[in-house]
């Protein structure tokens, strides 16, 4: 009997030090995410501007939609708004999709037993490692219209005749764009598959071989299903970094409309034009697609566990 | 037989160029950024693909600028004492989640995982008037407090998986002996965690040291910004032309401490990205 109850007091005091530990956590947590979220929502309801955020009227839902005077206002209703969610969407499709293929490749590769493996893996690490800023500018100096060596390039080879302006040309600035961000993320999605890759029982490759199998069609039959599950995470977080794209477009080709993301619509309506009401409108819509998905995925994500379980 | 062996040099070659083919892609832009940095005046003009003379004065005009080398400090600053408040928090919250059985334990995970997706521009604004009331405004302590809404959340996430994969056992006999929670996480885990702890620590400093979006919006004055903020507002002396020379000797200078962090300890970041997401 004085055992048990020694073991439930036990039980008390780990479970008290449990929220005591995790109590300092929360309270920061609540006050450099939950707290200022909730007055960016608030202030998407105001008129609020940058210069005197303290002092501000309730507007209701005029930032995000209203009819006035036989015309819809707000942000909902800016074409420029809309072409920064086109913007952003088809960046995010164009440039995970291309960075989960050559990821997919350069993990396949690094699979391989040869030597020297460890310093090309270390070496695929290094864009990654690579500020943003700084890839924007590197990839910035190489895509130069006058003096960059990508122009060159493609001039030596013959595939362009006059240099291209790829960061001002309405039609090559968000290739521009993507190409940078291929550069810089397909590390990650590359060592995240590599470590699924790595992970794959080595008998069933074995049987393969054995039966004469092609390797293509192993790879599609049974490697591919196999690391589907990781490479899908790896994806999903690569699109919710995607949606929320900021710096390097910023960098790259400053408030330019072809180019510009969500993000950067937001942050210029805040801070440019000092209308923190409007950008927060934009902000909060933001927010609530990146929620929305984060949620689907959540949900989806423990209907699986509780299949497999 | 000749066929074969045919075949197999085919392979080997194929293979060959595909791995030259990855290393050019991932290595020549920041090689091409050190060849530049090494040129002058109207060499820069010139397409090269090798240093033909080392010629420092790039390096030499960017660190004698007051003003970028404050713009390190700044960056060294904020990025060490972002890992150490990251770690503080993130160990304690991690011993609770992972050895704790508790009501509400997989709700303070989905919390911490929702705000680990939380787009930044959207706490902008909020995080602004924040800023402002405590008077950090143009101050890098302001980016210390506000880097902790993706420091923490990760470093809380891969800590809470290495944490749970130590044997029970450790712990058991730590509390017949009567130990309290405190010195439980003190002596018992803490000098295990270290390997877990260097990892997140470095993710934690490598995302501290290349933040931009608050970095730019949450200071003002070229002597409190950090250095990505410094590099993209850098401009040259007339307004049409941007100093390439320093912006790539620049570049250079901030990210071959990051080289060689990576080179240096690629194995802990990579297990550090794995657990971070496949665990996840």
């Amino acid at each position: 009997m004085p055992a048990k109850r020694q073991a439930s007091r036990v039980r008390r005091q780990r479970l008290r030090a449990a929220w005591l530990f995790l109590i300092p956590m929360l309270v920061v947590l609540a006050a450099v995410a939950g707290w200022p979220l909730m007055r960016t929502i608030w202030f998407s309801f105001t008129d609020a501007s940058f210069a005197n955020i303290s002092e501000y009227g309730l507007v209701g839902f005029e930032n995000y939609l209203v009819y006035d005077n036989g015309a819809w206002y707000g942000v909902l209703a800016d074409p420029t708004w809309w072409n920064a969610v086109w913007n952003t969407l088809f960046f995010t499709v164009v440039s995970v999709g291309m960075e989960t293929v050559l990821g997919l490749i350069i993990a396949l590769t690094l699979n391989a037993q040869f030597r020297g493996r460890g310093w090309v893996r270390a070496a695929t690490l290094i864009p990654w490692a690579v500020p943003t800023i700084v890839s924007a500018k590197m990839w910035g100096w190489m895509l130069h219209d006058q003096f960059g060596i990508i122009n060159e390039m493609l001039m030596g080879l013959g595939l362009i005749a006059e240099p291209l302006n790829w960061t001002a040309n309405a039609d090559l600035s968000m290739w521009a764009v993507i190409m940078v961000d291929v550069w810089k993320t397909t590390p990650f999605m590359a060592l995240l598959t590599l470590a699924a890759l790595q992970m794959l029982p080595s008998d069933c490759y074995e049987a393969a071989k054995v039966d004469g199998i092609h390797p293509v069609r192993v790879f599609f039959k049974v490697t591919l299903p196999l690391i589907l599950p990781a490479l899908m995470v790896a994806i999903i977080f690569r699109v919710l970094d995607a949606l929320r794209v900021f710096d390097v477009i910023y960098v790259l080709t400053s408030n330019s409309a072809d180019t510009m993301s969500m993000s950067v619509y937001a942050r210029q309506q805040l801070v440019e034009f000092q209308d923190v009401g409007y950008g927060s409108a934009a902000s909060t819509v933001l927010f609530l697609i990146i929620a929305l998905l984060t949620i689907s995925y959540l949900y989806l994500g423990r209907k699986q566990i509780g299949g497999e379980a | 037989m000749n066929r074969k062996l045919l075949k197999k040099i085919a392979a080997k070659t194929g293979f060959a160029i595909l791995l030259a083919g990855i290393l050019l892609f991932t290595v020549f832009p920041f090689y091409y950024a050190i060849v530049t940095s090494f040129k002058s005046g109207s060499e820069l003009f010139d397409v090269t693909w090798w240093v033909s003379a080392f010629d420092f004065s790039n390096y030499a005009s960017v660190i004698g600028d007051g003003s970028f080398v404050g713009s390190i400090w700044n960056s060294v600053l904020v990025s060490f004492a972002t890992v150490i408040i990251a770690m503080a928090f993130g160990l304690t919250a991690a011993y609770a989640l992972g050895r704790v059985q508790f009501r509400g334990r997989s709700a303070v995970l989905m919390i911490v995982l929702g705000v680990s997706m939380f787009p930044q521009v959207a706490v902008l604004s909020g995080l602004f008037e924040v800023i402002r009331a405590l008077d950090l405004y143009n101050n890098p302590l302001a980016l210390i407090f506000s880097y902790t809404i993706f420091t923490l959340p990760f470093t809380v996430w891969i800590l809470t998986t290495f944490m749970r994969q130590l044997p029970k056992e450790l712990e058991e006999a730590a509390i017949v002996d009567g130990a309290s929670p405190m010195t439980t996480l003190f002596k018992v885990f803490i000098p295990l965690m270290w390997p877990a702890m260097a990892t997140t620590g470095l993710l934690a400093f490598i995302a501290a040291w290349n933040e931009f979006l608050f970095a730019l919006t949450f200071t003002l004055t070229d002597d409190q910004r950090t250095v990505p903020v410094a590099i993209a507002l850098l401009t040259g002396g007339s307004q049409y032309e941007l100093p390439w020379g320093n912006l790539m000797a620049a570049s250079v200078i901030v990210t071959v401490p990051l080289v060689l962090l990576v080179l240096i300890f690629q194995r802990r970041i990579v297990s550090g990205l794995t657990a971070g997401a496949v665990k996840g």
